[in-house]
């Protein structure tokens, strides 16, 4: 293999500032519709007593998904010795980062009390998983930035993976948090599944490594620089199989629960008579988000091409907010069992009246506050490739040989 | 720094002794406070496990149609009302169930079930969801950050998040926009030493009896004979949280 | 670290001079015409001069103490602060302890500190609320 060299991201000023204006104007959209939020209470939401986690939940649970998800590139390289993979590890240090950050910004901007944030950071309760994630996310970011350090420095390379390793269990640690925020939940049903720790991980590998890719695709392009099939055949092949593996682990999900007959209405909720869920379900995860993306990606021709590859990335994201609006939303909708054997009929708090599931209508400003966050992390990677050694100059096959694993 | 330490701590001691002449304090270092607990619930002790507040909730003389303990609980803790039913803070609410194969139906009153072993309170990352030692299970309200992980963990549906700004709060319940809050106990009456609940006052007032509140642990207490002389469950026992709240036939 | 503390003491003394000097003394003067039951004792909890050092403490304290054991002594709650340091208007109504130029805000604002409190608690003596108020 070649020895790599590393520039700042070259394009020209006016089309790099004109972009980082666009994304700053997106960023500060989703800033004001956050203080909307704020100063008016979150009755201004979609939000509710019914359904109380929302629009930037889904976005914050995404970014921090995709960020751990982003550092795989990196881990493959430094932990498992993998030398194609080296060039693009510094890429994927940086917008693990910033994507946690962007995330970390949405679901802090979404509490009740943003002001509060330094008791977050000074007083834990450990039996939370929240609590916990805390610090598995600050501590990411702190592990991150030495491991990107290892990375540039030379007097550091040496630790570099004892510092790719400890970030990879770490990032394991920090998905497995994240997933079971939504595994211990025993009140309700969809969320009493302790699959979904391993479920978030693989979750955060593919959501991960389409945002990885598409980012590349495009950082690459916009300056000219060569990106070669070698780089991106191999990652997109690895996003076909992570694809496939969440796909796989959805299915145990909804197949272990519907040998139970107590699931049995939540399942029949999601993937019958849910409406809008059992739609988002079937369209948007299974059918725009694994199946077809798969399609493209395993296919002979399609699968070989740039703009296609793109098209699947963008459809995994899709596939990701989907899987991601029925798990969080959907599980809050489908009412409580609380009288196992009866019927609500009548109540003074919702309660799902005759099986009624809670209804949620996300608004405009939680969903611009989401779409923010998702601007912060791209702009902060542009920024920081911009300013630092980043990228490699050349990614095309003559440079990156792939047979020097 | 320590002299400011001390005249908290003596400030504090003099408060004990002077109000309660029962609690012997003694200052062990500055801002430490050792006081030993007499059982006395008279406001100015702090309160033990001694005590665990309970309600007995008899379904069968739960009236149809009555909303006395909802209306009085939203006046006694001022429960603001926005008329946005989705999103206006509930203590307490009325459920009528029909049961699935006989097609009987029940009335009942729920709240927060006041577990021994809470789930909002395990979950909670700042501990601002905390049980007090008498079994009260409450919002620290300075510490909570509203992030609702609380309201999803609760099996009971029993917490309610402020959603907008309070003008006007009463002065023994503070509410504000962005925390979480629900039902107490009435916390604020059994801390100056009445051992009622406003649900139980008003359903009580109607002459109903349906709620039965009082010490737990007092084997002689109503709400203790009750539980030994009636049939009575846990909503939701298969979780096994020792609720502090019981129904009879559901 | 020497220089640090050296200049937080001189700023504190300055920040003390000035309160005292300046906002305290018209505090004083301008209260006595604002009906604020304080006006009728000699002082408040504590001497003045502690209180306007550690009221916040005496009320965190006080606070803890409340919220988790359960003790409610008058003497160092919040609601007795407002109780005593409301004042009222011509009709004898109580204004807000918050609202701008009152006893709270106007030092807090003073001294450039956030005042938090208000927004949970009552903010005009209990005996002001009615008791079929329409809460919102």
């Amino acid at each position: 293999m070649k020895k790599i060299h590393f520039l700042e991201w070259g394009l020209n000023s006016p089309r790099y500032w004109g972009i980082l204006a666009v994304l700053a104007a997106i960023a500060g959209i989703g800033g004001l519709s956050a203080l909307y939020m704020e100063h008016n209470g979150h009755w201004v939401t979609g939000m509710s007593n019914q359904v109380v986690w929302g629009m930037p939940h889904i976005f914050a649970i995404f970014l921090i998904v995709a960020a751990s998800g982003a550092l795989n590139v990196a881990s493959i390289a430094s932990v498992f010795g993998k030398t194609p993979y080296k060039p693009l590890a510094r890429l994927s240090a940086v917008f693990a980062v910033t994507l946690l950050i962007g995330g970390l910004l949405v679901l802090v901007l979404d509490l009740g009390r943003p002001d509060r944030l330094i008791v977050a950071m000074t007083t834990y309760n450990f039996k939370s998983i929240f609590a916990w994630n805390i610090l598995l996310y600050t501590g990411f970011m702190v592990i991150v930035i030495v491991y990107l350090f290892t990375m540039m420095e030379r007097k550091a390379q040496q630790y570099n993976k004892a510092a790719g390793t400890f970030a990879f269990i770490w990032r394991l640690t920090l998905t497995t948090g994240t997933g079971s925020i939504f595994g211990f939940i025993v009140a309700r049903q969809a969320f009493d599944a302790a699959i979904m720790a391993p479920m978030f991980v693989i979750m955060s590998f593919s959501f991960g490594l389409a945002c990885f890719l598409l980012l590349l695709m495009y950082v690459y392009r916009a300056d000219g620089r060569e990106l070669g099939d070698s780089v991106v055949l191999r990652l997109k092949n690895l996003l076909g199989v992570f694809v496939a593996s969440v796909f796989y682990f959805t299915l145990a999900y909804h197949l272990t629960n519907l040998y139970a007959t107590e699931n049995h209405s939540l399942e029949r909720f999601i993937l019958l008579d849910g409406g809008v869920y059992t739609n988002i379900f079937w369209i948007g995860q299974i059918f725009l988000g694994t199946l077809v993306p798969l399609g493209i990606l395993y296919h002979p021709s399609l699968g070989k091409m740039r703009n296609w590859i793109a098209i699947s990335c963008g459809l995994v994201v899709l596939g990701a907010f989907s899987q991601l609006y029925v798990i969080i939303i959907g599980g809050q909708a489908f009412p409580m069992q609380m009288f196992p054997g009866k019927t609500i009929i009548e109540s003074g708090f919702y309660d799902g009246v005759n099986g009624m599931a809670a209804s949620y209508a996300p608004t405009l400003a939680e969903t611009l506050l989401g779409i923010g966050g998702v601007s912060v992390a791209v702009l902060m990677a542009l920024v920081v490739i911009r300013m630092l050694p980043i990228l490699p100059i050349s990614l095309a096959d003559k440079d990156v040989d792939p047979h020097a694993s | 720094m320590a002299d400011k330490n001390n005249l908290l701590a003596n400030k504090a001691r003099r408060s004990f002794l002077g109000k309660a002449a029962a609690a012997a304090s003694l200052t062990v270092a500055p801002g430490v406070v050792l006081q030993s607990i007499a059982a006395v619930k008279s406001g100015t002790e702090g309160v033990s496990d001694n005590t665990r507040w309970g309600m007995l909730i008899d379904t069968s003389k739960c009236a149809d149609g009555c909303d006395a303990c909802v209306t009085a609980c939203a006046s006694e803790n001022g429960l603001p009302v926005h008329e946005r039913p989705k999103s206006d803070p509930v203590w307490i609410r009325k459920v009528k169930l029909k049961d699935n194969l006989t097609d009987s139906v029940t009335t009942l009153p729920m709240m927060c079930q006041h577990c021994e072993k809470p789930p909002c309170a395990d979950v909670c990352p700042t501990g601002a969801s905390f049980r007090r030692a008498d079994g009260i299970v409450m919002v620290d309200r300075h510490i909570c950050i509203g992030c609702r992980y609380c309201m999803m963990a609760c099996p009971y549906k029993a917490r309610s998040f402020i959603h907008e700004e309070i003008v006007l709060k009463p002065t023994h319940t503070p509410r504000g926009k962005g925390c979480v809050e629900s039902c107490n106990f009435c916390v604020h009456r059994l801390d100056s030493g009445n051992e009622t609940t406003a649900c139980q006052e008003a359903c009580q007032k109607e002459g109903h009896n349906a709620i039965i509140f009082g010490d737990l642990k007092d084997s002689s207490s109503e709400v203790s004979q009750a539980l030994r002389n009636l049939p009575s469950r846990e909503i939701r026992a298969d979780l096994q949280l020792n609720t502090g709240v019981r129904y009879k036939d559901i | 670290m020497k220089l640090f503390m050296l200049k937080l003491m001189a700023s504190t003394v300055l920040v003390f001079t000035v309160l005292s000097g300046t906002v305290l003394a018209d505090e004083d003067a301008a209260s006595r015409s604002r009906g604020y039951k304080a006006d009728k004792l000699e002082a408040c909890v504590e001497p003045t001069e502690f209180m306007r050092r550690n009221h916040m403490e005496l009320i965190l304290h006080q606070r803890n103490l409340t919220v988790h054991e359960g003790i409610r002594i008058k003497d160092d709650s919040l609601a007795n602060c407002v109780d005593c340091h409301a004042s009222r208007d011509a009709q004898g109504k109580a204004i807000a302890v918050n609202e701008e130029g009152q006893f709270c805000e106007r030092c807090h604002e003073q001294a450039a500190v956030h005042l938090d409190c208000f927004q949970c608690h009552a903010t005009i003596p209990d005996s002001d609320i009615p008791n079929d108020s329409n809460w919102h």
